[in-house]
């Protein structure tokens, strides 16, 4: 595990002047992923924020070898590129080992892009999938995706008089994840850089495939100013809305216990998106949401062998 | 030589199969689908008995078949996958970024009917759909031409003025179930032609980091971009014609952008593509023996549409008919009658051009439904008149 000033002294892999929003969280995890590095990175990216925004043809961010080609297939595409690798290894046409990572967002890794991640996990790929999940689709103005908490305001689920917001869960993509078998599997949020960086840097150089879900705050989508992205992770993690483990090899092993678990409405104040659920007649979703919150915790603690 | 030539008795998949174990490609990704089915299981035998070197991913889908081809495409490896119908169908998003990003991956494609109803049977609608993709599209009209045309595919696809995927068509079951007899080339013979691949940019060169399919804003570069892609299609045309040139002396065979039968003092000529070519050209020697002066002519390049080369091999014809087997729904006919009248436009003498569709959903062809397209066209050169709209061969009313 590098310590600060060794990470502080690593080639950059990822530059600045990209377009993303300020206060996205997205670059910050991206950057730190790429810290795990110990060989030359090949790169994917599925259509997202991320891609749109740093690859402004002719400019680009990556550093790397770097590769777009749709929404729903990064991890295709990618596991595309390491089996060329293998093939041209074999063959003595490519020298040195390399570092396959595919990046997408919530939209393209828990909706449309689960079928390709799946089987790209199921085939054993030598790759690192990352999901930088900022819990709706935001590169087009924040339609739902299947990682969108209850309650939540996006586009699509706006928050009427009949319907307040998302009225579905999100689903559990890092367990469905877990449930291929596959060799290293973890959730952690760029807030917690020494849990990242250490994650990153196991993922990227486990055989075989390994998956990060990393939460990434969006303001704009979120709605809440930009300077807070990283206490918003924070909260998500303390209030457990966000519990940060990690499944190796079938193990499930929790990261972080907050000390006093906050109540879910410390996170979900902040942000303009569950404003309405503060409304007296949304009290329910309120209770609702912790209740699930609660539900996920004592399921997860149960997995990772932890006392209550 | 073709004297020295191994002649051997194998179905039109086989044959696809044989040629891909002679190239060895680096990469195979590929999703088996009736009835292209034997192509991928033929292949995945002689990765299991390593007869091939080739990495296989036998992907989820076809979406991910053409994904994982573009990755390795990208990553400089050659690359080699099968389709069919509703797999080319899920692929099409995919085919279009292929293309753009100028990868030479070559795919068969075993032409299947599109559903809704479904129907596994042969037809075009599948390839045709994907006609405006960007890919070079080269049609088969028996097992002999789906083995020549996939070795030659990988040159044609590879060439520097091209770098563009490459679609070798073969008919559903007629060509791909069928025993057929062909001639095979040395292992070394294909080798030594194919060669090895160069590519111009590598995923995997850590010197000089790549970023392949870059984000094009309004105001970037879209438009440019696309002529030049048109333009390295258009130049494909020359390339086919000097790979075949190579090609045929090695092997003996000949090929060109089309093949014409008995068209040169033709009075009136069949266009068609694909086996029905067969079919046509034993209707062709009937009417012959008849002492009509009929012919034929056979595109095996559809994309580049070879246009001032056919519109010249048909222009003294008193009248056409042009056979398709897809239906380009609610346009003025098929997608083959489309681009021949098109090529045919503007000449002096514009001659009749009538469209038929035939053999849609493996509709069995026969030699009836093309001689009544012949009879027809007597007609159509004394009246000077086409028929009106697009004729349904062997339609039971």
């Amino acid at each position: 595990m590098a310590s600060i000033k060794e990470l502080a002294r690593k080639e950059e892999l990822f530059t600045g002047g990209h377009r993303l929003c300020a206060g996205c969280a997205a670059p910050i995890a991206v950057r730190q992923v790429l810290m795990g590095a110990k060989t030359p990175v090949v790169a994917g990216c599925a259509t997202c924020c991320l891609e749109v925004s740093t690859t402004p043809y002719p400019y680009t961010s990556w550093m790397t070898s770097y590769i777009h080609s749709a929404f729903e297939n990064v991890a295709a595409t990618v596991t595309g590129a390491e089996a060329a690798y293998k093939a041209l290894k074999r063959a003595g046409k490519v020298k040195g080992d390399f570092t396959f990572i595919a990046f997408g967002g919530d939209g393209g890794t828990y909706d449309i892009g689960i079928q390709a991640l799946s089987g790209a996990l199921e085939r054993g790929h030598s790759f690192t999938y990352v999901c930088y999940n900022n819990e709706a689709y935001m590169n087009t103005g924040t339609q739902r995706s299947g990682a969108t908490p209850l309650g939540a305001w996006t586009s699509t689920t706006p928050a009427g008089s009949v319907v307040p917001g998302k009225p579905n869960n999100r689903k559990d993509l890092t367990a469905i994840v877990a449930a291929h078998n596959v060799p290293y599997v973890a959730q952690s949020t760029p807030a917690l850089w020494k849990d990242l960086t250490r994650k990153a840097e196991k993922a990227l150089n486990t055989e075989g495939p390994a998956f990060l879900n990393v939460l990434a705050p969006c303001p704009r989508g979120w709605r809440f100013p930009s300077d807070m992205s990283i206490e918003m992770a924070k909260l998500a993690v303390d209030t457990c809305v966000w519990p940060v483990y990690e499944v190796i090899g079938g193990e499930w092993k929790l990261n972080r216990k907050p000390k006093e678990k906050k109540p879910v409405t410390e996170w979900l104040k902040p942000q303009g998106r569950f404003r309405h659920l503060f409304k007296p007649e949304n009290e329910h979703l309120l209770q609702a949401i912790q209740e699930r919150v609660d539900q996920d915790w004592q399921r997860l603690l149960k997995k990772c062998g932890e006392e209550e | 030589m073709a004297k020295t030539a191994k002649k051997v008795a194998m179905t039109g998949n086989s044959a696809c199969a044989e040629a891909m174990r002679q190239i060895n490609p680096d990469v195979v990704a590929a999703y088996p689908i009736t009835p292209q089915t034997a192509i991928v299981e033929d292949f995945s035998t002689f990765v299991a008995s390593g007869k091939v070197t080739t990495e296989f991913v036998c992907v989820d889908s076809e979406h991910s078949a053409m994904s994982a081809c573009i990755g390795a495409s990208a990553a400089g490896a050659r690359v080699i996958t099968a389709t069919a119908s509703q797999g080319l169908a899920l692929m099409w998003e995919m085919l279009h970024i292929a293309a753009a990003l100028r990868l030479p991956i070559v795919m068969h494609n075993v032409n299947r009917a599109l559903s809704a109803p479904i129907n596994i049977h042969c037809d075009h609608s599948d390839s045709m759909g994907a006609r405006d993709t960007g890919w070079i599209q080269i049609f088969s009209e028996n097992a002999q031409e789906a083995y020549d045309n996939t070795v030659q595919a990988v040159r044609i696809a590879e060439d520097p003025s091209v770098y563009l995927p490459t679609m070798v068509l073969l008919d559903g079951f007629i060509i791909s179930h069928a025993i057929d007899r062909l001639e095979i080339l040395e292992d070394k013979q294909v080798k030594d032609f194919v060669g090895e691949i160069k590519p111009p940019y590598s995923l995997l060169d850590p010197d000089n980091p790549i970023a392949v399919g870059p984000f094009d804003g309004l105001h970037g570069y879209f438009l440019e971009f696309k002529k030049v892609q048109n333009d390295a299609l258009e130049s494909a045309k020359k390339v086919v014609l000097d790979v075949a040139k190579e090609y045929e002396k090695i092997s003996g065979r000949s090929y060109g952008l089309f093949e014409t039968y008995k068209l040169d003092d033709a009075e009136v000529g069949i266009v068609v593509l694909g086996s029905t070519a067969g079919t046509a050209k034993t209707v062709v020697d009937d009417l012959r023996n008849a002492g009509k002066k009929v012919g034929l002519l056979k595109i095996r390049l559809f994309r580049p549409f070879p246009a001032k080369e056919l519109a010249q091999a048909l222009s003294h014809l008193k009248a056409i008919a042009v056979l398709d087997r897809s239906c380009s729904f609610g346009a003025q006919g098929g997608p083959v009658f489309l681009e021949t009248r098109a090529a045919l436009y503007g000449q002096d003498g514009q001659m009749p051009v009538s469209n038929y569709i035939y053999g849609l959903g493996g509709r069995d062809v026969s030699k009836e439904q093309i001689l009544k397209a012949y009879e027809d066209l007597f007609k159509a050169a004394k009246t000077g008149k086409a028929n009106d709209a697009p004729t349904f061969l062997g339609i039971r009313e």
